[in-house]
């Protein structure tokens, strides 16, 4: 008599299935790459942010984690290298109600992309962006880039890089961003939590995520694997929350500052766009993406109180 | 294809006397164009303005961009959130554009480009004439693939053409060209603006299917429907080779697939795409073949060689890109000669040179810009063809 138990495995459903397009899986990252950390993050905080999942839309441009709008169960755009932002800024102001996140790398949102990131961040441009900053061109392997520390050393520093990086939270601050957070994937839950408070958020958010990029930049500089690079955010990672993001800057293999430095709040375009013409046109002027209008707003609200 | 008539709130019918510029945004609006981002150059820029200075009446939205990459980037954002749009440049900004204008074309983006043109190349001749872009227009971003390009020749045509641009642009999902200059845009002369309900308008193809059925893309041959980000439809599109899910797939046979269908969506559908203007055509010993403000010199050549007891024929490209080989192949069976004059160095002549195929003379009037032909020129040019 044959008594053993069958073994079939549990057909569980991945709880990530509803936010990934899990026939897209595997993914093309590398072990020890941060970039998924940040997805399952992302993933987190849409769950908690209570947004409805269809009106959510994400944009990336070129590179590793360019490849993110592609693996995401989204209305999702896979940009030109680094145009994510102007797509996701047309995106969102010809369909306002949706929340548009662009999801995108070092070399593609601060490189050539830098001039967009710059501009969306002055108009206060409704849109969340999350930059994974793993210091190095990953996919064409691992060039310098404009947030490379200076003498860690890359395929086109192969002496050590003598340029002086951008701190990204320092620019987004300067540039007018209402949110500005920086994380190392280390810091999942604050990754999360972060991202949850982004997407919240009216105005542009900024996120910057330090990952590694164990294939190219750790072990080009001989920083070992991954979990040698977490081990480092560990040591050398000092939360301050509203830190002066002038002192924001982060040296080769030196502390990195981290926390939720910028939140406040201004009209976003949109808003901007519409107080400027309703100011200047008046009654017949139908604000712009379906918002009502103070006077209907009012209206309704005295509706309301009638009802109650 | 569904057909309506213009919105009437955004039609400014009746007769004008006004400028290409202007007429290339009042085509846009009625044409359903509610969305445009662009960054201002030399000659375009009126468009621009008329552009934002009408679109809070008619519930659209304007957007001044960093620059010409983002306002193409911007365009196509906006196009996948539901919008028919457009911007305007000239040159310097046009080759700017060539970036997303590939991938506007990878990924079946309609949107609509007019292209005021100016002398170049590089800063060149910032306030005056030209037709240098000719040819930038077809193959100025990388790789293969395929356009459509209009040729307004005055205010009028401006606005007729934005209109015809953004009904081909939503049938074929693809980028569309208004290849005007500087001379047509400049231009003031009268424009009439039909009633709405005379202007025939193609609406954006939606699907409407269960979710799970959703296909951004159709190889065979068709053009897939649209679907507008929000509506729960979850797409994807990327600049990569791609499936008809619009996942990337990257090898040859998938680039096979997905690039010809790319070119054959248009050079298949040619005949119904292609429009032309021909006049003394039956007899014709020359054909003078020309396009924009240069045909408008041209017919005086015609008119003057005719005078001499010449037989030639005028033949005027409204659609410049698909370009009308199969025609030009039938004239140059009966003709002695085809004349081209163009404000630049020789481009659209070459085409011709490639269908006529060495069956008859094809002459170059060529002129680097600046200023419009002096006809006598184009007449020594008939003349010399018609020997």
């Amino acid at each position: 008599m044959n008594d053993e138990p069958t073994l079939t495995p549990p057909e569980e459903e991945s709880p990530m299935s509803s936010v990934l397009r899990m026939e897209r899986m595997p993914h093309i990252w590398c072990p020890g790459c941060g970039i998924g950390t940040v997805v399952t993050s992302f993933a987190e905080a849409l769950k908690k942010s209570g947004l409805d999942q269809d009106k959510v839309a994400v944009v990336s441009g070129i590179g590793c984690s360019g490849r993110v709008a592609g693996y995401v169960n989204f209305d999702s755009i896979h940009a030109t290298h680094g145009r994510a932002i102007p797509v996701a800024t047309g995106l969102k102001l010809a369909n306002p109600e949706l929340k548009v996140v662009v999801i995108s790398g070092d070399g593609d949102i601060m490189g050539i992309g830098g001039n967009h990131f710059i501009h969306a961040a002055r108009r206060n441009m409704d849109i969340t962006v999350i930059c994974i900053n793993n210091f190095t061109y990953g996919m064409t392997g691992g060039q310098v880039t404009p947030t490379t520390p200076t003498s860690a050393n890359a395929s086109t520093t192969p002496y050590g890089n003598y340029e002086y990086p951008f701190s990204m939270p320092f620019v987004a601050d300067a540039c007018g961003a209402t949110y500005v957070a920086r994380w190392t994937s280390l810091h999942a839950r604050r990754i999360t939590k972060s991202i949850e408070e982004a997407l919240n958020h009216k105005g542009f958010s900024f996120i910057e995520v330090i990952t590694p990029c164990t294939t190219l930049y750790q072990r080009r500089n001989r920083l070992g694997d991954g979990l040698d690079t977490l081990q480092y955010y560990h040591d050398e990672s000092e939360i301050r929350h509203g830190a002066d993001t002038r002192e924001t800057a982060i040296d080769f293999q030196g502390k990195i500052v981290m926390g939720k430095f910028v939140e406040r709040h201004k009209p976003t375009y949109l808003e901007a766009v519409n107080e400027r013409y309703a100011n200047v046109i008046g009654d017949d002027y139908q604000l712009y993406g379906g918002i009502p209008s103070e006077k209907e707003k009012e209206k309704k609200a005295k509706e309301q109180g009638k009802a109650e | 294809m569904r057909k309506t008539s213009a919105e009437p709130k955004a039609v400014l019918a009746g007769n004008h006397f006004m400028d290409g510029d202007h007429a290339l945004a009042e085509g846009a609006l009625a044409a359903g164009c509610r969305f445009f981002a662009g960054y201002p150059i030399t000659p375009s820029t009126e468009t621009a303005e008329r552009f934002a200075e009408r679109c809070p009446h008619v519930g659209g939205l304007f957007i001044q961009m960093e620059d010409e990459i983002a306002s193409v980037a911007a365009l196509i954002g906006a196009a996948w959130g539901g919008q028919k749009v457009m911007t305007v440049t000239s040159g310097p900004g046009f080759s700017l554009m060539m970036e997303n204008i590939g991938l506007a074309a990878m990924t079946e983006t309609p949107l609509v480009i007019a292209n005021v043109q100016r002398g170049g190349p590089s800063t060149g001749l910032p306030t005056l004439t030209a037709q240098q872009d000719m040819m930038q227009a077809r193959w100025g971003s990388h790789g293969d693939y395929r356009i459509i390009a209009l040729c307004p020749d005055s205010p009028q045509e401006c606005f007729d053409l934005a209109v015809e641009a953004f009904n081909l642009s939503e049938t074929y999902r693809v980028p569309v060209f208004i290849m005007t200059d500087e001379t047509v845009g400049h231009m003031h002369e009268k424009v009439v603006i039909p009633p709405a309900e005379e202007i025939e308008v193609v609406e954006r193809n939606y699907f409407t299917g269960p979710k799970e059925d959703y296909r951004p893309y159709k190889f065979d041959g068709g053009i897939a429907p649209m679907v507008k980000a929000g509506d729960g439809y979850r797409f994807h599109v990327t600049g990569l080779v791609h499936n008809e899910k619009g996942y990337p797939v990257i090898n040859a046979e998938q680039g096979k697939i997905n690039i010809t269908h790319l070119i054959e969506k248009i050079d298949g559908n040619a005949d119904k795409i292609i429009r032309l203007e021909e006049d003394g055509m039956e007899d014709a010993d020359v054909v003078v073949l020309s396009y924009g403000i240069t045909s408008r010199i041209a017919i005086k050549a015609v008119l003057d060689a005719r005078k001499l007891g010449m037989k030639v024929g005028a033949l005027r490209l409204i659609t410049v890109w698909p370009f009308c080989e199969k025609r030009i192949a039938e004239i140059s069976k009966t003709v002695k000669g085809i004349v081209v004059p163009e404000i630049n160095y020789g481009q659209i002549v070459r085409e011709v040179e490639r269908s006529a195929a060495g069956r008859c003379k094809v002459i170059s009037v060529n002129h680097t810009g600046g200023a419009v032909h002096e006809p006598e020129v184009i007449l020594a040019a008939i003349q010399e063809a018609g020997k």
